[in-house]
Order: C-alpha cells, then structure tokens, then sequence
C-alpha cells in the first residue's frame, strides 16, 4: 500500500478533543434557523394543496389581503418565469424551471401539500386566517403514487412536455419517464454464459424522510435597497444564495445568507422551500419575516427519498466467483424530475471487482413531493437489492457471506461500472475486520439470526474556501463556510492545530455569512472535513510560510533559509546565522510591522475525494408469535482513511446505520387511494427510538487516501448503504424466510413466516 | 377559545354544557387535535382544580381514581402498581415518559380511541367510571363508555370525576400486553388485559379479557373469560382463550395493522398476557 | 379575547407573561420569555425536543398550555449550568460526543437529568426506556446512552 501522507504520527489528528460549539449546544445558547427573532418580524405560512393532482384555475387573495394584520400575499406571480434548462450542482443537477415550480405551483398542482400562495402576517392566528380567506379554484385531476403505475399506459401524465431522454430513437408521446441512464463494462451476456448458477430477485423499497427533528425555518429581512439578508438552517447557504438570486431575479451580491446551527440535514436540507418565499414576503412587506415547517409540513412538502424498484440479476461460478452483474433499477422522482437513479446505478455494483456489468436505471415522476437528497442518495436502495442477491448467492452456494465478497471485493485498480479506476480502497480490510470481530464469532439464540452487507459511497470534493487568521496574539480565528452538522469544527480546529503545532483550544472556529468568505458548496458528498479539512490545511501551511518571510525579513535572510520546526521558526540551518527561534505568537505580535495581518487563505477545488467503503453485520431476532424483529446486535465497519476525531467518525457510523435500520424496518410512506399522506407525523412515520437499538459497536478502518494531506475519506454517507441488506440477511437466518420487499414491518413478516410454515 | 379552571364539579357541569366545551385534563390528546385544526373548542374546561380528579384513594373496596391522575403519579403510588400492575403498567405504556407525566386515565378513555391503552386494563380489572353531569352523579362501566371512534355514551355537561377499580381478589393478578411496531411510541395495533382470580387450588374462578384497536371500540370479550374460569389455566384453557379472542375481533386495514394481523396477533397476545396475569396470580 | 396573564417561576426565577388560551408553553418559553433551548420538533409530543420539568415532572411543553404553568415551577435546559459549572451530565454528553447536529440534545439532556433525580443508578435498558421519548436522527443512541450512564455514576460517586 502507498504511504503517501507526511506525517504518519500525529498529534492532534485522532485525539478526541470537546468540540469548540458544544457547550452552546449543551446549554440551549446555539441558535437554530427557528432561533433568531427581529424587531418587527411577521409570520408567513404557506398555503398548500388539498389535491395530488389539478390544474390551478384561479387564485384569489383580495380576501386574504384585506384582513386585519396580513402586510402581504404572494403567489407564482411573484416568482418570474425560468427556462427549463440542466444545470450542473455538486453532486446532480439543477433545473430551476423545475425548482421555481415546487417552490411555489404555478398551472398545477402536483402533489398534496405543493405551495399555492404564502401570506406575511403580524402573529400566527392573523396568519392562518389569511391562508383560509384566500381562494383557490382547483381542477381536480386524476393522481398516480406508485412509480410502476405511473410507467404504465394511460398513466395520468403529470409534464405535457415530459419526452423521457436517453432512449433511441426518443418517444413521441410525453410520458412519466423522464430519463434513462445506462451505464456498462464488459459483455453481461457473455458473463451469465459463463456462469454455473444465476439468481434473479426483484426488490421493492418505500419512500423514506431524512427526518431531521429540526423542520426548515428562516428569517428573512429585506431592505428598501433591495438588499436582503437571510437566516436560514441549511446545508449550504452559497447555494440558499444562488438558488434564492435565481428565483427572484435579483443580484447575488444583494443577499447575504447566515446559516445557523442546523438541526439536522441528511441531505434534505440542499434545496430551498421557504427562503424565497420569506424572502418574496419580506420585500413586499419591507418588514422581516419568519417562515417555519411544521412537522406535516416536512413530511408533505419537503423531499424524501424515492422509493423504487430494484431487479437484479448475479451470474456466479461455483467457486464464487462473479461472472456478471445486471440491474434495471427504477427510482421515484416525486413531482419533478431528479430521483438519484444515477447514483443509484453507480453503487449498485462498485462493492465488486467486475469484468461485465450491465445497469440501467430509469427515473420517474408521480403526484408526490419532489425527491432531495438523503445520505449517499441511491446507493442504499441499489446495494440492498445487490447485496440481498449476494447473501442468497452465498446461502445457495453453502459459502461464508465473508468469503464470497473476499473472492469479489473491488480493491485498488478495479474499474468500477460507471467509469473511474479505484486508488487503494479498504473494503477488503473492512471485511477482515468483520471475519476477526467478536460479533461474527459471538454465539447466536433461538429465534435469532445474523447478516451482513457491505457498500460504498464516492464522495466528492468541491469548491471550498477557509480563512484563518492569526490573532494578536498568536491565538487563531478560523472561518469555515460548509455548516457542521455533526462535529466538523472540531476537526477543522485539529488539522489547524496539526499543522501549526498549537494548542487546538487556541483556535476559535465560526462558520462564516455568504458576504465573508469566497463560495463554499454546500456539505453533502461527505464533503466537508474532507474539503474545508484540504482548504484548512493549506490555509495553515500558508500561515507558516508567511510567518517565515516575516522572520526573514526580521532577520534579514532569505525566505527559503527559514524553517518550521516543532511550532518555532527557525534558521534553517547554520549557514542562516543565529537568530532566536520565534513562535507563531512572536511574528503575530509583530505582524502589523512587518507587512499587516497575517491571513491564511485557500479558495480551492478540492481534488482527490476517495471512496469510503463499509461492511455490517446485523443481528436479529424475530419474534415467530408477531413478526417483530428486533436488532440484538450491530456493528458498522468502515473505511475512514484518517479519522481526524474518532468520536465524530463513530457518530457517523452509529447514525447511518441507524437510519438503514429505520428504512429496513418500519419506515415507509403510506398513501391512501386518495393520493393523500396518512402518515405525516413521528407517530405514524416510525423512526427508531432509543428503546429499539442496542448499542452500535463501531471499527473504524484506515487505509489512507493518498490524495488528502491527511489521508482522509469521506465517510458520512457510507454508514446507510450496507443496513437494509445486513437486516434482510439476518431475518432470513432468524425466521427462515426472505423478504424482498422494505420494509419489513411486523404485518408482512407474519404473513411470510407462516405461509412459509415458520410461525 | 376561553380557558376556564373550574374548582367544584358543578362549575364544571355548568361550563360543559355549552356547545363547543370540551375537557381538558393531561392535554395529550386535545392539544395535539387542536394543533393539527381536528378540533376547535370554544371553551376549555380544564378540570385539574377539581380536588376528586386529584386523588388516589384506597379502601377496603378497591381504589378511586381521580380522572386526571397522572400515568406516572399512578406508578408512584405506594400500593397500586402492587395491587394492579396491569393497570398501571398499561397506563405507563401511553405515549412516553413525556406523556405520561401528564396523560390521565380519565383522558385515555374519553379521547374515544379503540386504541387506547390503559382502556383494557380498567375494562378486565372491572372498572366503573363515576360520571358528573348537570342532572346529578351516576356510574357506568369502562366497558360502557365508548361507543365508537370518538363518540361516548356522556351527554352534554357530563364529564368524568374519577374511577372505582375493586379491591384485587385474594389470588388476584392482572397483565396487559400490546403489540406495537416499534418497543414504544406506537398507538397499539392490538391491546389485551386480562384479570383473573384463583382459588387456593389454583382453578380460576374469575376472568375478564378485553381487547383493544381489534373493533370500533373497546371490548369486554366475556367468552374469552369463560374459558379461562373453572380450569387451571392450563394449555387447552389457553387455547380455548385464543380463539375466543380471534373470534371477537372486527379490526380494520389501516396504516398500523392489517385485518388478518390483528386477530392472529390478538389471540397471541391474549395468551400471552393471561399467562402474567396468571402467574401473579399465583404469587399473592 | 384579553390575554391570561401567568405568574410563575421558571429556573428559579419569578417571571411573567401574557399569552392567549391556545399557546402552549412551548410557544411562551420561546415567545414570550426568549427562553430558545426548548425546540419545536413536531408539536404533537412524539419528538421531546421540548422537553421540559414541571414541578419536577417531565413533560413535552408543546402538550401543555401556557396558562397551565400559573404557579408551578417550570426548569428548562437554561437552567441546568450552574453558572459556569455544567451539570455533569453535560459534561459527559461533551466526553463522549453525544450530540452531532445537537437539536435534540436540550430535550435529551432535561430528560436524563430526570431520570438520574428519580433514578440514580439506571440500566441500559432502563436509560433507553425512559428516553424513548426523545428521538434523535443523528447519533444512534449509542453515545447519548453511555453518556448518561457516565454522568449517572459520576453523580453517585461511583
């Protein structure tokens, strides 16, 4: 394996420091985006659609308007009209059309909840009389949910103009389709001829929340200038910015967005919903707004993630060997086009060094909300499809679940399907670890069962800038520009203090507004220790060669005659003459000297993001009088390349795989005929709580990525690709039965078990 | 909306009797209807300051309940959870530790879910519900009272003041079980208490068995306690108990539970839950 | 309809204020008093985000009124320092990393805080039950869970 990284022994990075923010988040100090209250400050609501699918008539808010205390109305009058064009964003597209359209409906309505009108008014009652007092007159319209219904003939067609792309010759008639992606390697058919044994499933997951317990809220202010500024709990708030300047046709310099705490994302917090509109209102009201989800809201109006689809088809040697792979994976869209059934694709197969690989992925829109990103969007809805295929495969051939993915496993050199050569990659450490782990070894109980799986994530890097300056007094303030959602301060502050060979309470970390600091993307991708750790670090080793030019000019030798080393800076050697070492906080007390503050800054790209892979094993109990399965036991193995904080990298683990365990489990999307949500709140929407889980046991793996001054991979998203399919394999060896559809609530278990004659 | 804090019963009656009054007691349910525009009270009623809703009592004829003790003021009581742990534990089960601070036995009842969890454990420990109106006090059983979703047998300005549960039988003991998804949180997709009584032989010679979210509403299943009364409790006893269960099921497809589920599961869990019943029985 | 004007006592300290029949204590600790530890998740008692004592009892305050709390003692997250000095079980949910995003972790905190008061030497099973209340997306349990089984032996001496 390459040793590419500097220093192989560190000091900070790896030790556990408290996080710089954590006693406001102890204490109830940190604000969050419902946090901020201003002089002034209106309440806005949003009115929304009673029906999944109807054309928009009228709209008529002179009743609304002319109520005591409502300061203003909006509707898609207010938003300008955008063309539909594909942007590049991060990790997808944008199609601001689109994005324009779910923010506020303009000819139709196009799922329940989908904002009609938004009113500004002096308290939440006048507010919510405003929204009753304006009147809508709906056509309604036939409604499609299920994505396999929305593909059929006679579908209720939801975009007139909607022609699918990426099928030859492409269709005449609009349909439900909005695209095909394919992605190849090698010859498939070649590859099942080879095969002794082939197994085909066909898998069906629900539509999950990201079911973050903060809902969106922001508190915009606009000025008689045309300037606004807005407060907002986000994901990334350059792209709030952009999104916002786009929809409203107004400069970017003219907003200036603060991101708050956040109070959780998962990825669902990367789009706007409320901020134009607050922002529309604020305008209009000259007055400040404040715009809060409530939680039906959030299941109704903002993203999940697509349900879907999943056949797979593994062609295998009896030795185990994989011959060929093939997928046709078909992902929900909600209303607008944009499911991650590219990702989806992408993952599908990556755990595996393979010559023929076939997956073709088709993405689909129905009368619900529109899909947002949820922690390694696609990848676990493929991998649980994929890898369940892999534990039958192992079952059927009598060999270790382990074995059979060691024979397989993508390691450095493997190409992957959709086109890139990995570097060195941990997945066949991570599967070591589980062969050596306590948990594959420990004994299991009657009823109880063990599985396991593994998965990936690409990560990505992305346009990152970090400034970190030194203080008088040699103490460091740093600023950061992607939110931290779950501890990534601290680890900006340990990689600052690595280098400079400080103290890491010596360095104050903030996460800047949009008008202090150069564009940051947003954090997603399992970006941001990654990226602002890269911009971080460079910032760091800038302030040091500053620091040198400032001795050399003190001293009067040349820049490259000067030295850092072990926190002083030195004369590099004899020949550089003696000069008294001097500290980062010596040149700062003299900074203004000697040339002015000095600042260490880095707008970067960051380069070099490295996949992150990661095994689990799961096991259950399940309970042959009702079907209940319970998770006795679980570890998440994974690939971190250099965990910089061990704790926030196990947190990482432990709430990944929690959520898959969720999305395995109970939680789902239930519609009604109606095409109506029925279950729009935590009581219905069932996320696991703490009585549900036993502790997450967690090895964190380090092979590091050559590409990073640290070695450091992403390793956020990871955590929620391999549970779903662990779980599936446990309740196989726990109840005797396989399940093929997410999730696995009680009812379905039951009925399983005892068609099968195991209850 | 006015909120109003009555301190006598007759206040209370008075201000119930108005169209558009409703009881407002641990709030669990009605603040959570209120939020989400279900329900729309003109007036509160909030009957926390009526001293008999307050307390638990104990004599020699059982306990009074006041309706709006709290689940966690029920479980800190001194000899209750002894006496009935079924009870308790059932109304322990509402919601979470959050909302059992506040929820009441009298709210649980008269939010009018089938559902409801301590609901079983009163109707099989024979609870009688002493019920104030603007006519004068009567009784009725817990059994009684719901008729259907939401819908009670009180008239208007009637509200309930507190429980009568009787003294637990010497070789006495009660047990409630639910099946949920999740190991809390849930509403119940099946609910079961059962109450039995032994004599010092060991053959049972009392039983109650109700079931909850198996119907429109809460059910006193008196073939279920027929099979279990005159026997040891053995085996075919259960058995019998089982099907008696299933047989009085009338559940819904909802989003909690299918049809098929909740009678199996019903049947399941009332042998499960007569089992504990059955070995505290044999404890005392 | 006039205001309920409500005297009572939140950390310790007497205080006032006016709020309508419908507003929930949650909206006057936010509101009204700018007492922000205390979150609005769901509004429907299912989250504990916002969590909060009553004279001692563990609560949602988004499942009680406003003009319930006339004459009680109400504690908050913001009172849980003691000036400088974080409660212990502050401290440990610091160690052990017990909170990612963090919005859930005030609730969590006044929660633990009332289990240990009734409880002092609680079971792993007994610290998830009583928390379950208390949803969190981020971290799993795991740390928040051996967080407070630290602070709890910390309390005791242990």
């Amino acid at each position: 394996m390459q040793e590419r990284v500097k220093k192989p022994q560190f000091d900070v990075v790896g030790t556990r420091p408290v996080r710089p923010d954590g006693v406001d988040k102890v204490t109830g100090r940190a604000k969050y985006g419902a946090d901020l209250k201003m002089a002034g400050q209106l309440v806005g609501k949003v009115l929304r659609s009673p029906h999944p699918h109807a054309r928009i008539k009228s709209i008529d808010v002179s009743k609304a308007l002319a109520l005591p205390g409502v300061k203003a109305v909006v509707t898609s009058k207010d938003f300008p009209e955008q063309p539909s064009e594909f942007i590049p964003a991060g990790e997808g597209v944008v199609n601001y059309r689109d994005m324009t359209n779910n923010v506020m409906a303009r000819e139709k309505v196009l799922y329940e909840g989908h904002a009609v009108a938004a009113v500004a008014a002096l308290n939440e009652k006048a507010a919510l009389a405003a929204l009753d007092a304006i009147k809508v007159e709906y056509e309604v319209l036939p409604h499609v949910i299920d994505e396999m219904e929305a593909i059929k003939p006679g579908a209720p067609i939801l975009h007139e103009d909607m022609i699918t792309t990426g099928v030859t010759p492409p269709p005449t008639k609009a349909s439900n389709i909005s695209k095909r992606v394919e992605f190849n390697l090698g010859d498939v058919d070649k590859g099942f001829a080879e095969a002794d044994l082939i197994v085909e499933r066909e898998f069906k997951t629900k539509a999950v929340h990201q079911g973050y317990i903060e809902p969106h809220a922001c508190l915009a202010s606009a000025s008689e200038d045309g300037s606004a500024e807005l407060w907002v709990t986000t994901q990334g708030h350059w792209v709030v910015r952009a999104y916002c300047a786009k929809l409203l046709d107004w400069d970017i310099s003219k907003i200036r967005v603060t991101s708050s705490e956040i109070g959780g994302g998962f990825g669902g917090k990367t789009v706007v919903y409320l901020e134009p509109l607050a922002l529309a209102l604020s305008k209009k009201a000259q007055r400040p707004v404040k715009m809060v989800m409530s939680r039906e809201e959030v299941f109704k109006a903002s993203g999940p993630t697509s349900g879907g689809t999943v056949k797979v088809k593994i062609g295998v040697k009896k030795d185990g060997t994989i011959t060929a792979g093939e997928a046709e994976i078909t992902l929900q869209a909600g209303a607008f086009q944009g499911s991650p059934v590219q990702p989806a694709c992408m993952c599908a197969f990556a755990n595996y060094d393979l010559e023929n690989v076939k997956v073709v992925g088709y993405d689909v829109v129905s009368n619900r909300p529109k899909v947002a990103a949820y922690r390694a969007p696609g990848g676990p809805i493929s991998t649980y499809g994929v890898e369940s295929l892999v534990d039958e495969i192992a079952e059927k051939l009598g060999m270790c679940p382990i074995e059979l993915r060691l024979k397989n496993a993508a390691k450095e050199g493997t190409r992957a399907a959709y086109g890139p050569k990995f570097g060195p990659v941990g997945l066949i450490e991570c599967l070591e670890a589980a062969k050596d782990s306590d948990h594959w070894k420990a004994p299991l109980g009657p009823n109880q069962g063990r599985g396991l799986a593994a998965g990936f994530w690409f990560n990505i890097g992305g346009e990152t800038t970090v400034s970190l300056q030194l203080n008088e007094d040699g103490t460091l303030t740093l600023m950061a520009g992607t939110p931290d959602i779950g501890g990534l301060r601290a680890s900006l502050c340990m990689m600052a203090a690595e280098e400079l060979k400080v103290d890491v309470s010596k360095i104050r970390p903030i996460i800047a507004d949009t008008s202090s600091l150069g564009y940051n993307f947003l954090t997603g991708g399992s970006r941001s220790t990654f990226s602002s750790g890269m911009a971080t670090v460079d910032a760091a080793r800038s302030i040091v060669k500053q620091a040198c030019g400032r001795a050399a000019k003190l001293w009067d030798i040349p820049e490259e005659a000067v030295t850092f080393e072990d926190g002083m800076i030195r004369p590099a050697g004899e020949n550089a003459g003696k000069h008294k070492p001097m500290s980062l906080s010596d040149i700062a007390k003299v900074a203004g000297k000697t040339g002015g503050a000095i600042v260490g800054y880095a707008a970067i790209s960051a380069q070099g993001a490295a996949p992150s892979f990661g095994v689990h094993i799961a096991d259950t109990e399940v309970d042959p009088g009702t079907g209940k399965v319970t998770v006795t036991r679980y570890t998440a193995i994974q690939d971190a390349g250099k965990a910089i904080h061990p704790s926030y990298v196990e947190g990482q683990y432990q709430g990944g795989a929690v959520q898959g365990i969720g999305w395995a489990l109970n939680e789902e999307y239930i519609y009604g005929e109606d095409g109506k949500l029925q279950n729009a709140g935590f009581l219905d929407y069932r996320v696991p709580v703490a009585s549900d889980l036993p502790m997450i046991d967690t090895i964190i793996v380090e092979v590091p990525n050559p590409r990073h001054p640290y070695g450091v991979r992403g390793i956020g998203e990871t955590p929620i690709v391999p549970p779903m399919a662990a779980i599936g394999a446990a309740v196989r060896r726990a109840s005797g039965v396989r399940f093929f559809e997410l999730p696995m609530s009680p009812p379905k278990v039951l009925k399983a078990m005892k068609a099968a004659g195991k209850a | 909306m006015r909120y109003e804090k009555p301190t006598t019963v007759e206040a209370a009656t008075a201000l119930l009797a108005a169209q558009g009054a409703r009881v407002l007691a641990g709030g669990t349910d009605l603040l959570v209807q209120m939020r989400s525009r279900v329900l729309s009270p003109d007036i509160l009623v909030d009957i926390k300051g009526i001293e008999a809703t307050r307390k638990v009592t104990k004599d020699a004829s059982g306990y009074t309940i006041g309706a709006t003790v709290t689940g966690a003021e029920l479980k800190e009581h001194p000899t209750l959870s002894k006496d009935w742990p079924g009870l308790v534990e059932a109304a322990n089960l509402i919601g979470s530790t959050q909302v059992q601070g506040r929820c009441s036995l009298g709210g649980n009842l008269c939010n009018g879910s089938p559902a409801a969890d301590s609901v079983p454990a009163m109707i099989a420990a024979g609870a009688v519900a002493t019920i104030a109106g603007p006519k004068g006090t009567r009784t009725l059983p817990v059994e009684d009272i719901m008729l259907a979703p939401r819908k009670l047998a009180l008239t208007p300005g009637e509200f309930i003041v507190s429980f009568k549960i009787p003294a637990r039988p010497a070789h006495g003991g009660d047990a409630y079980l639910r099946f949920i998804p999740r190991t809390e949180m849930d509403i119940a997709v099946v609910g079961c208490g059962v109450a039995l009584a032994l004599d010092a032989g060991g053959t049972c010679t009392a039983a109650r068995v109700a079931l909850g979210a198996v119907a429109a509403r809460p059910l006193l299943v008196e073939d279920a306690g027929k099979a279990l009364v005159g026997t040891k409790i053995d085996d075919a006893a259960l058995a019998k108990l089982e099907a008696a269960a299933r047989a009085a099921c009338k559940p819904i497809d909802d989003k909690r539970g299918t049809v098929e589920f909740r009678i199996d599961v019903a049947g399941t869990l009332a042998k499960r839950t007569a089992k504990i019943a059955l070995e505290r029985a044999r404890k005392v | 309809m006039a205001k309920h004007h409500v005297t009572t006592t939140v950390n310790g300290d007497p205080v006032e204020y006016l709020c309508e029949s419908e507003q929930t204590l949650l909206d006057c600790l936010r509101d009204e008093l700018d007492l922000i530890g205390a979150k609005e998740g769901c509004s429907s008692g299912d989250c504990g985000a916002c969590s909060v004592l009553i004279d001692g009892r563990l609560v949602c305050s988004c499942l009680v009124l406003g003009v319930e709390a006339e004459g009680k003692k109400v504690e908050t997250i913001e009172g849980m320092a003691q000036g400088e000095e974080l409660h212990p079980l502050q401290r440990k949910f610091l160690e052990h990393a017990a909170l990612q995003c963090g919005i859930c972790t005030p609730g969590v905190l006044v929660a633990a805080k009332a289990l240990l008061a009734k409880n002092p030497d609680p079971t792993e099973t007994q610290v998830r039950y009583w928390l379950a209340g208390n949803l969190c997306r981020c971290t799993g349990y795991d740390k928040i869970v051996r967080a407070v089984m630290d602070a709890a032996a910390e309390m005791r001496g242990a």
